[in-house]
Formats: C-alpha cells, structure tokens, sequence
C-alpha cells in the first residue's frame, strides 16, 4: 500500500546529512581498521587460534543467553506495569529503569558482596538459620547480573510502545474469545516485535561491549582478552576489537533483515491503551516485579548503602575523614546531570534525520547509517576513547576547535550511545501513521508544521524513552569521560571509579547512592511524566 | 506540581553550589596538612602551568597537587584515569599530548611509555633525592612511594602461625583451593616480572603453574580478593598491604581480614613502587621538576606514610608504624628497570599459565 511513497527518492538534504551522520558515526570502526593496518595486526590469522576461538564463543553465547532473558523480563514487566490495574504501577514505572544506572564495576562488586557466601545476604538469612552456598561467578554470574542491569534496554521502549497501542484491536480480539493470553501473542505481540527485537539487540551488543561485569565475575569473554592485551600486546588487542565490531555488524544486519521480514507493521494506530484486570493474577504480578527489582536494585544498593552508611557514621563518630568533600560531590552531580541530559538530548537529534530516511524512504544509505550507528555500540567505550582523540589530533581544524572541550565529549557519548536512541526513534518515526500525513497535506499544512503537529506528539513517548537510556547509560560511562572530558571535569562516575579503585569504599558508596537518586528524579522528570503526558 | 517546584529549586541549588565552588587563596581540609604550619594564604600565582595525567587516584593525592599549587602559585590541571589507559592515551596523543607530567601506580605502564620514546629526561638533581635502585637507571622516571606485597587472610579460617613463611609454600598440598591470585592487575605482574628477574624465569614459571595446579583461584584485582577474604569467600591472597586499612576502616569488625607478612627475605613481600615521569613533548619541564621534587619532599612523603599507607622513598622519611617492616631484600636488590621490558614477558607467562580461567 506504501508503494508510491517508497518508489519517492528522498530529499537530497536528508540524504546529505545522513552521509555525514554515518561518517561521524564511523569515527571508532575507521580507527580500528587503520590501527589494524598501521600495526600490522592479522585478525584473520588470529581468528583461527584457539585463544580467540574460545572467548569468541564465550562472548557469543552469553550475548545470546542474556539478550533472550532480558527480552523476556522486560517485556513481560513492560505488559505488567503499563498495561494492568496493579498496584503501584506508578512507582514501579519509575523505579525499573534505574538499573541501568549502575557502571557495573562497582555495581557488580555490589551485587557479589551481598549474594556471595559470607555476604550481606547470607549474614541477614544466617538468623533464620538459612545458609546460602551460590557463588556468583563465571557464565552464571555474569548473565545473571548482566540481565539486570541490562533489562531497561527491552523494558523501557516496550513500554513506551504499549502506553501507546489502541484498545480497539485487542477488544476485538476479545470480543472474538480470544483469551487474554491469545491477545498478546496475536495481537500485541507483533506490534511490538520489531521494537523487542530493536531493544534485544541492544542488550546483546552491551553484553558484548561490557568489561566490568565479565571481568568481576571471572568469566573469560573477548573483551577480557581486549583488556589484558591492550598496553602489552596491542597489535592483538586491537585485532580483537576489529573482530568484535565485526561480529556486532553481522548481528545488525541479521537483525534487521529479520525485523523486517517477521514484522510488517511498520505503520500502526495509536490511541488509548487496553488496561486488564489482574484480578487472582496480581500476587504473582507483584512477585514478579519486587523480585526483579530486590535483585536488580536491593541486592547492590544494600551493599552500597551499607558502605555509605558505614562512611557517614565514622565521620560523625569522629573516626578517619572522607577524602572526598561537599563541594567535590555537588560539583560531580551537577557536571553528571547536564552532560548526560546534553548528551540524551542531541543523540536523539542527531539518530532523527537517520530514522526519517530509513522509515519513509527505504534508502539503502539509510540502513548503511542505521547499522553503523548500532554497530558502534558493541566497541568498548576505551577503545571509542581512543579512536575520537586519534582523529581529534589528526585534524588541525578539529583540534583548534574540539580539544579539551565538552563539545568533544558531548560528541563522543553521541557516538557510544547514538544506537540506544536510534532503534526506538526509528521505530517511534515508523508508527507516525501515513493516513496522518495525507490527512495533513491535503489540508495544505505545510512540512515543517506537519511535524512538529502531527509527528512530534506521536513520536514523543518513544523519543522520550530513547532519551531516556541515553542519558542513564551516559550519567554511568566511565572511559570515555576520563579520557576525552576537558582537564578538570569530573562526574559521579569518575569519582565513583576513583575512590573505588583505590578501596575507599565509603565514598564510592555513598556517591553511588547519590547516582542512583539522581537517576531516580531524572527518570521521573524525564521519561514517565513526559511520556505519559504528551 | 508540588514535585515541579521541588525539581526546580533542586536545579537552582545546584546550580548556586557549583558556581560557589571558585578557587579560594586559601587552603584546607587534607592538603592543609601538607602545608607548612603558620602559612595560610596561598603563594599569587607564578605563571606557570603543569598538567598532570594521573593513574594514582584523585583520593590519595589532590591534597598534595592542591598543596603544591597552593605553595607554589603554580597551576595544576589533572586527568585522573587508570593508568594503562592514561599510557594507551599518551601513546596515541603523542607529541600533541597535553601532558607534561604521567604518575603512574606502577612501573609498568611507565616502561610502555619508555618503549615508545615518549619521556624525557629527569634532572639528576631531582633524581638524586631518592636511592638508586627507586628510579631508573637511564633517568626518565622516579619512584616517588612504595607498596609492600603482602598476603591478606580471613581470619576465622586461619591464624599467622598457621601461615607460610614464603611464597614457595603455597604450592603445598595443605594450601590447595585456598589461595587467589590477581593475574591481570598491574601490580601482580610488576611483582611477578621482580619474580622472574631474582630468581630466574623457569622458577618463577614452575611456581605459577604450580600454583594453578594447587587450584589457586583468579581474581581481577587487590580489592575484590581482599573484599573476597573479608568475607570468607576464599581464605587467603596475594595483594598489595594497603587495600585491607582502607575496607577495614570502612567496614570495621564485619571485614575479617588481616595482611600476613611472608619472611624477611621472600619474594613474596617485596616492595612495588610508583613512578612518575616527564613527557618528552612537555613545555613545561620546570614547573614538572618542581612537582616531582615536591612529591619527593618530606610533608608529601610523611603525609604518603600517614594517610595512605604507603612506604616513604626520600627525605629520611620513616615509616609509619604501623606498616608492615620492610627489610634488606626489597630495598637494594631489584633492580625495577627490568620491568619495563620485562613486563610483557610476565604476562605472556600469567596468561600461558591458565589462571585467568580459575
């Protein structure tokens, strides 16, 4: 039905803008390829040796495990919580996106202190003369903690698209006997398939990208590899990154041949969402959603707030001071809220003209950008670090303009994290109905108008939860703000590493505290109350 | 709505706080101690700069950076990092790097640096202040403090008498399962590479893979394994001695872990130290000097000793006393210019031993 309009060659501007978006994006890929070549690595050669195979296959196969629990989690806590009558789905809206928040070195450290024999957990449960014996380690640990923190990336955009599916469709298929169960996986669940899938994909390639939460959990990934050959062995680190990168890029490509293949509704209608009944369904509801979040929340905010806690009762008692003071915290909170907010806002800016071209148009440049920009997410941020300072100081220009500056940073965690807004953005601008659209031209608006009245609001809650994983994930990055941020600038995270790396762990509490409150109001300003309203 | 006003009052405190936090010509807090006594207006400033890319942490060492601007009127910009990512940055900067000083938490990275032609030469004056074997011999970096290598040990599970004497011991069949090993941490291979150097590659190899087959365990850094035996996840394991004051002093009697101190002579208890260097691009060659000699000098070296509980290097310094004795092996005898070089033979052989998987 949409033939005229994809036979339509997009306009020239758009297309322009996109090649240099994809070039932009591409900074970290061309940094690999050339470093490849400059210091003679042989990734091919590397490929074939069992010290690559292994971790190759370690790092797949938890991609993989991890990317299918965290679709399942999300999107059933996605379905509970804006699509039921239960209690406190006010609440739980806000607090399930914050596990993004936790950089997972300290927020794994956390979790392993409170699960791990001899941990908080198993101190609390002795008095009930229960003895708990899992260590959280190797595959187990980290696909476990690794699903906890990761599960906003399905959670967060599927909801969003639910508060937005009609009622209509599903009364119907109600109306036809259809139990509430059959609905879903007819009706909801392919309107909701390919932003799953856009959301899934994500996880994987974080899983792929991570190094704090493999590393603490002992188990053996590719990134682990990256890490204990970068400053030794560097042709063989960055042959590793190469393949990494490369593995990411077949993963897109499926990704979206796949979505586009099993969902055809790119189109859908809006309007005032079905809300169910739990009725004897709400106990287990409630058990669902308190358990994901004592995990995901409670089990490493118990570890920190009782460093926190810890650190705040010795400075009163008079014991050994903090070595961080009020004005180094607040200066940290501050520098953390506008940069990721910046950051949140321009990357959804900077990924829209990319998902008009791809969703209206059906450019083959488009998709070119589209999976640049995802792709780039599997690079680990040191190595993204790396490659935007590489090109910064190798461009007189550049250098005269970006060095040092936030501009320069801004830039950087555009490019890290550009693929979190892009999926739910494209997905956001493929559901602004057409008929809309006809609607509004034949009424003789204008294109400009056109957007900001009807593509705009339509597009809003998506936009908004795009935004929304942007700046959690950046208010947490860690190598790319001490590397690229001008001398000076610090954030929660910074901090947070810094006093955590050398074991002060009351003050790595206690701003980890801080993170999550600020994430917490910032969840609330930002996602659900925009959301909701618009 | 009400949380509106709340939101917005919270910006516009933010925002008071962080334009209220200027440079004051005064000092305090913990660089105060630094200072010297009586001194309490800042030195105006002398029209210098020096930029500082620092592995050491913002912790343990803005007190002293905020005393020597303070001291000197010199102005001090830092990068904090880790510092094999600062190394890997300055490599990739380099000529154009905006540092002029690199401190780094171990000699290793510093040797990758060296490697790579990117330092410059220390005055022999500021060379001079500490002994011959705390810095290198060609001159381009200096030990500034030291760290002991120590064991840490839950102390439910064991007592100091029922703990080895050496290092070598831990291959026995009675420490089987029970000893972690931080393979990937800087420190562990600066101390390994000393391992191979005294007392020959081919032991220091047999005793890892020993150490792997006794079922030693992997763990990624000091901090987890001292957090690790705290708890009583495992029972024993090789770190640097001041991790365990810093969770002790936060956690109290809940963290049972103490340090254990291998015998005088072993290998086990050497002292690792930091470095610090000059980048041969620096413009600011002076201003460096003067940073590393203050480092050097004996308020930063007591303050070093009595707040982060490290080993003083220079200035006739003692230790503080409650720090573990140090010994005739570990100063005097290795020789820490091996590591430069040294140091990718040591993990190559780490990671050959299998560890990592354990």
């Amino acid at each position: 039905m949409n033939q005229i309009e994809i036979k339509r060659s997009s306009p020239v501007a758009l297309r322009v803008i996109v090649y240099v978006l994809a070039f932009l994006f591409s900074f970290p890929g061309l940094y690999l390829i050339w470093r490849n070549f400059t210091e003679e690595s042989d990734p091919i050669g590397l490929i074939k040796t069992q010290k690559v195979l292994a971790p190759l296959w370690r790092t797949f196969s938890l991609a993989l495990t991890v990317s299918l629990t965290a679709a399942f989690i999300g999107t059933i806590l996605a379905w509970i919580t804006s699509r039921t009558d239960l209690w406190g789905n006010r609440l739980w809206r806000i607090l399930l996106p914050i596990p993004l928040v936790f950089p997972t070195f300290i927020g794994a450290a956390a979790f392993i202190r409170t699960m791990n024999p001899g941990g908080l957990m198993n101190r609390m449960l002795d008095g009930f003369g229960i003895e708990t014996v899992i260590e959280m380690r190797g595959f187990f640990g980290a696909w476990l903690v690794l699903t906890l923190f990761c599960y906003p990336y399905v959670y967060l955009p599927v909801a969003a698209r639910l508060r937005q599916l009609p009622k209509s469709l599903e009364d119907n298929a109600r109306v036809l006997g259809q139990s509430a169960f059959q609905t879903f996986a007819r009706v909801v669940l392919p309107q909701i398939g390919s932003i799953l899938a856009a959301g899934s994909l994500l996880v994987f390639l974080y899983t792929i990208s991570d190094f704090g939460a493999v590393q603490l959990m002992r188990y053996d990934t590719l990134t682990r590899s990256i890490y204990t050959n970068r400053l030794i062995n560097q042709p063989t680190a960055l042959a590793l990154s190469l393949l990494l990168l490369l593995l990411a890029a077949v993963i897109v490509l499926s990704e979206r041949f796949f979505s586009r293949v099993t969902f055809t509704s790119e189109e859908t209608l809006t309007g005032e969402p079905a809300i169910y009944p739990l009725k004897k369904w709400s106990t287990p509801a409630l058990v669902i959603v308190l358990l994901t979040l004592l995990l995901s929340i409670g089990a490493p905010m118990l570890a920190l707030g009782d460093w926190a806690a810890d650190g705040i009762s010795r400075t009163t008692r008079g014991g050994s001071p903090l070595t961080i003071d009020r004005g180094q915290v607040l200066e940290s909170t501050w520098n953390t809220l506008t940069i990721s907010v910046i950051a949140g806002v321009v990357a959804v800016l900077a990924v829209l003209p990319i998902a008009f071209l791809v969703s209206r148009y059906r450019s083959r440049s488009g998709t070119f950008a589209h999976a640049v920009v995802i792709a780039t997410f599997a690079v680990p941020g040191l190595l993204i670090a790396l490659a935007m300072r590489f090109w910064v100081l190798r461009t007189d220009w550049a250098f005269e303009l970006l060095d040092n500056t936030k501009a320069l940073l801004v830039f950087s965690y555009i490019v890290r994290f550009g693929s979190l807004a892009m999926g739910i953005v494209l997905v956001a601008v493929a559901a602004v109905p057409k008929k809309l659209h006809d609607v509004g031209q034949t009424l003789g608006t204008k294109r400009t108008p056109r957007f900001f009245r009807i593509d705009l609001p339509l597009m809003a809650p998506g936009m908004g939860a795009a935004a929304g994983l942007v700046i959690l994930s950046t208010m947490k990055e860690l190598p790319i703000t001490l590397l690229i941020s001008p001398l000076g600038f610090s954030t929660l995270a910074t901090r947070i590493f810094s006093s955590f790396e050398d074991a002060f762990v009351a003050e790595a509490g206690i701003m980890a505290v801080i993170l999550v409150l600020l994430s917490f109001v910032l969840t609330w300003f930002l996602v659900i109350r925009k959301a909701d309203h618009l | 709505m009400r949380l509106r006003i709340f939101f917005s009052t919270l910006i516009t405190a933010l925002l008071i706080v962080s334009c209220g936090g200027g440079n004051s010509s005064t000092i305090d807090g913990r660089a105060a101690e630094i200072y010297p006594p009586g001194a309490e207006k800042c030195a105006d400033s002398n029209g210098r700069t020096v930029t500082i890319y620092s592995g050491r942490t913002e912790n343990l060492i803005n007190p002293v950076l905020e005393a020597f601007a303070c001291e000197t009127g010199t102005n001090v910009q830092v990068r904090w990092g880790a510092s094999t990512d600062l190394a890997l940055l300055i490599n990739e900067e380099g000529d154009k790097t905006l540092a002029d000083v690199f401190l780094s938490r171990s000699p290793g990275p510093v040797g990758y640096l060296e490697s790579k032609d990117l330092l410059g030469t220390i005055g022999s004056e500021t060379l001079g202040l500490v002994e011959d074997q705390n810095r290198s011999a060609s001159g381009k970096w200096i030990g500034f403090s030291g760290r002991k290598r120590v064991m840490v040990y839950n102390t439910d599970q064991y007592s100091p008498e029922d703990l080895p004497e050496s290092v070598f011991d831990l291959t026995e069949e009675e420490y089987r399962d029970k000893v972690a090993l931080p393979g990937t941490n800087g420190s562990f291979i600066d101390w390994f590479t000393v391992f191979m150097d005294v007392h020959g590659k081919d032991v220091a190899t047999q005793w890892l893979d020993d150490m792997v087959a006794n079922g030693a365990t992997y763990y990624p850094n000091n901090r987890s394994i001292v957090e690790a035996a705290g708890r009583g996840e495992i029972s024993m394991g090789l770190v640097n001695h001041y991790y365990n004051y810093q969770i002790k002093a936060s956690e109290g009697a809940s963290h049972k872990a103490e340090n254990y101190d291998f015998n005088n002579d072993d290998i086990g208890s050497l002292l690792v130290i930091t470095a610090a260097t000059i980048l041969e691009s620096s413009e600011n060659v002076e201003a460096s000097e003067d940073l590393l000699q203050y480092l050097l000098s004996s308020s930063v070296q007591q303050y070093f000793t009595d707040r982060t509980f490290e080993y003083p290097l220079a200035a006739g310094v003692l230790a503080n006393e409650t720090l573990p004795a140090l010994t005739a092996l570990e100063i005097g005898s290795v020789d820490f210019d091996k590591l430069g070089g040294g140091f990718e033979e040591a993990s190559r052989i780490i990671e050959a031993s299998g560890i990592l998987n354990r």
